[in-house]
């Protein structure tokens, strides 16, 4: 199956914690479109009016450190952002963002080659980024096979659940 | 070859001989926690998946304390939906809002043991490690499959191990040694990686003292922290089980002789001092003399790495000796745990910090949630024990957090500015 996305670059730094995604203070809300109005506001509180539906994040080291909270990838699939490139992922963030279904591909040397508003297309089976204003092409580092099924399922539960949940 | 304390403990959990790093394993997890925050998303998602039962509620623990008492109507509605919950699923490990901190409750109440794996929805599982446990954070939806089927797939990690010697000098303790550790590895340092200390360092200190070590792993991006059990692990939790009806068989899993580390860190306890993670990152660590004189608005001692026993009676002693605090500064005294509460009351403890004009509130994340109390506004600089000092952690974007030790925390009280407590 062809899975490309293509979308408008956000460009963000290194270390971005979950209290920048998303501050405490909205932890109370449970739905992808309530946290999708606080998305990011942690570091840029009008990114939510900003950021339009296909958007890519495209972030440094440690992407989504801190916190275990799930509202922080809710908050930006709620808001339709439809991949986070970075350097590097805490780890915690990884699983989560997989599990509820929101694609993330790792890419060395991502933040030297995309800027804010560039358009990307992302080949995901590939694992190939190419940014369509500069023409450059980055290699990026390819989801494992298990990790693309989740996302293909939409999720980790629908995919458990496809397996009769016990392996 | 041999295996490390975290392979072994990984090896066993999912029915395999041996494991190296890089393997997946399928793990059955022993003991399962959320909170108010993460809990929600978990039993929404069951809900939304229409999966009514839970594997076995007896190894399930739901507890409040990150808005206690609830602070919002929101949170109160998420308060009530997990009392549904565990009503429906007779889950009896129940801890609403009057027990305090997770990472503090569960070793309290006898729910973690040596050699057994511990998932919880909150970051700051990896202290469980301090107990011998492979302890992690996971997310909502990871939890809402351990919820279903009682098993969760982990990459087995390779372990940097911390060998600490020496003595500490006075006015520096296990919080200090662990910022050092993370500012010498940065925040990233340690991702997808087990964090392991020991050492005669180590070995000397106090329970208490190790969860600070183990709770900061994930500041260096760790998997878990996690230091080997000795006597004084498996008699805290045989007085915690006993106490609480909880007794029963465990094993105490070590590392091999020969395990393979995939980096030694050797670290002289003596060389250290006094420090602060400074604004707005974990790794920015100086020495506490480097950044002092600076004026504070706010002081927190609490959280799940510095609001035992052991960090209240430290901090009221720099407080008393020096006779109060600087008159400008609000100093709020949050205890880990209503356990701790009580200890701390029985020894006249959080009678003298009211006496001094501290606030101490009920057991909780307080401070530390940044959205409960102790918000800090737009400018204000504010020094705390926990764990993270993220722009916009403790309140506003624009204010900052010194992380230091309760020590280094109530000089600062005290003085009303940043200092290196052996200069008071």
């Amino acid at each position: 199956m062809d899975w490309t996305i293509e979308g408008r670059a956000w460009v963000f730094g290194d270390n971005i914690d979950t209290d920048a995604i998303l501050p405490a203070r909205y932890l109370v809300y449970t739905t992808e479109e309530e946290l999708a109005k606080y998305a990011m506001t942690g570091i840029d509180p009008e990114f939510p009016k900003k950021a339009k539906k296909g958007d890519i994040i495209v972030g440094g080291k440690n992407f989504g450190s801190g916190s275990s909270r799930e509202h922080a990838p809710m908050g930006l699939k709620g808001l339709g952002i439809s991949l986070v490139i970075a350097e590097s992922f805490a780890r915690i963030f990884y699983r989560n963002a997989i599990n509820i279904g929101l694609p993330l591909l790792e890419c060395k040397g991502i933040r030297e080659h995309v800027k804010d508003g560039d358009v990307l297309r992302v080949d995901l089976n590939r694992g190939v980024v190419k940014n369509l204003t500069t023409g450059v092409e980055l290699k990026a580092q390819r989801l494992p096979e298990f990790m693309m099924e989740i996302l293909k399922d939409g999720g980790l539960i629908p995919y458990l659940k496809k397996r009769k949940l016990k392996s | 070859m041999g295996m490390t304390l975290v392979e072994k403990i990984l090896a066993k959990a999912s029915g395999k001989r041996s494991v190296s790093p890089g393997d997946i394993v399928m793990a059955n997890i022993d003991v399962a926690m959320v909170h108010d925050i993460t809990g929600p998303l978990t039993v929404k998602t069951l809900e939304k998946e229409g999966i009514d039962k839970v594997w076995d509620p007896d190894k399930i623990v739901v507890l409040f304390d990150h808005q206690v008492p609830a602070d919002s109507i929101d949170a109160a509605q998420n308060h009530a939906l997990m009392r549904r919950f565990v009503k429906k699923h007779g889950i009896k490990n129940f801890y609403d809002i009057r027990e305090g901190i997770c990472h503090q409750v569960l070793p309290e109440k006898g729910h973690v043991v040596p050699g057994s794996v511990v998932v919880g929805a909150d970051s700051h599982t990896c202290t469980h490690g301090a107990f011998g446990a492979f302890a992690t954070g996971i997310g909502s939806t990871d939890m809402a499959a351990v919820f279903a089927t009682g098993e969760l797939w982990f990459k087995v990690p390779e372990t940097l191990y911390f060998n600490i010697t020496g003595d500490l000098k006075p006015y520096v303790t296990s919080k200090d040694v662990v910022l050092h550790i993370i500012g010498e590895v940065g925040f990233d340092g340690a991702t997808y990686k087990a964090v392991q200390y020991g050492g005669e360092t180590v070995k000397n200190m106090s329970v208490a003292s190790r969860m600070t070590m183990t709770n900061m792993a994930i500041e260096m991006g760790g998997k878990t922290g996690v230091i080997e059990p000795d006597e004084k692990t498996i008699n805290y939790v045989k007085e915690a089980m006993r106490k609480h009806g909880r007794e029963r068989p465990f094993e105490v899993i070590r590392g091999d002789e020969d395990a393979e580390y995939e980096e030694i860190y050797e670290i002289e306890a003596d060389n250290l001092e006094p420090v602060f993670a400074c604004p707005h990152a974990v790794d920015n660590v100086k020495p506490a003399r480097e950044v002092a004189g600076k004026p504070i608005d706010q002081v927190f001692i609490g959280s799940c790495t510095n609001g035992r026993l052991e960090d209240l009676r430290a901090a009221i002693k720099i407080i008393e000796e020096h006779g109060g605090i600087a008159e400008d500064v609000r100093v709020i005294v949050t205890p880990a745990s209503r356990e701790v509460m009580l200890a701390a009351m029985r020894e006249g403890i959080i009678q003298k910090f009211y006496k001094y004009g501290c606030v101490v509130t009920n057991p909780s994340c307080s401070a530390c949630m940044g959205s409960l109390y102790g918000i800090l506004g737009p400018g204000e600089v504010g020094v705390a024990t926990s764990n993270r000092n993220f722009r916009g952690r403790e309140g506003s974007l624009d204010a900052e957090v010194y992380l230091a030790s309760p020590i280094t925390a109530a000089a600062c009280a005290v003085k009303g500015e940043l200092v290196d407590p052996r200069d008071l």
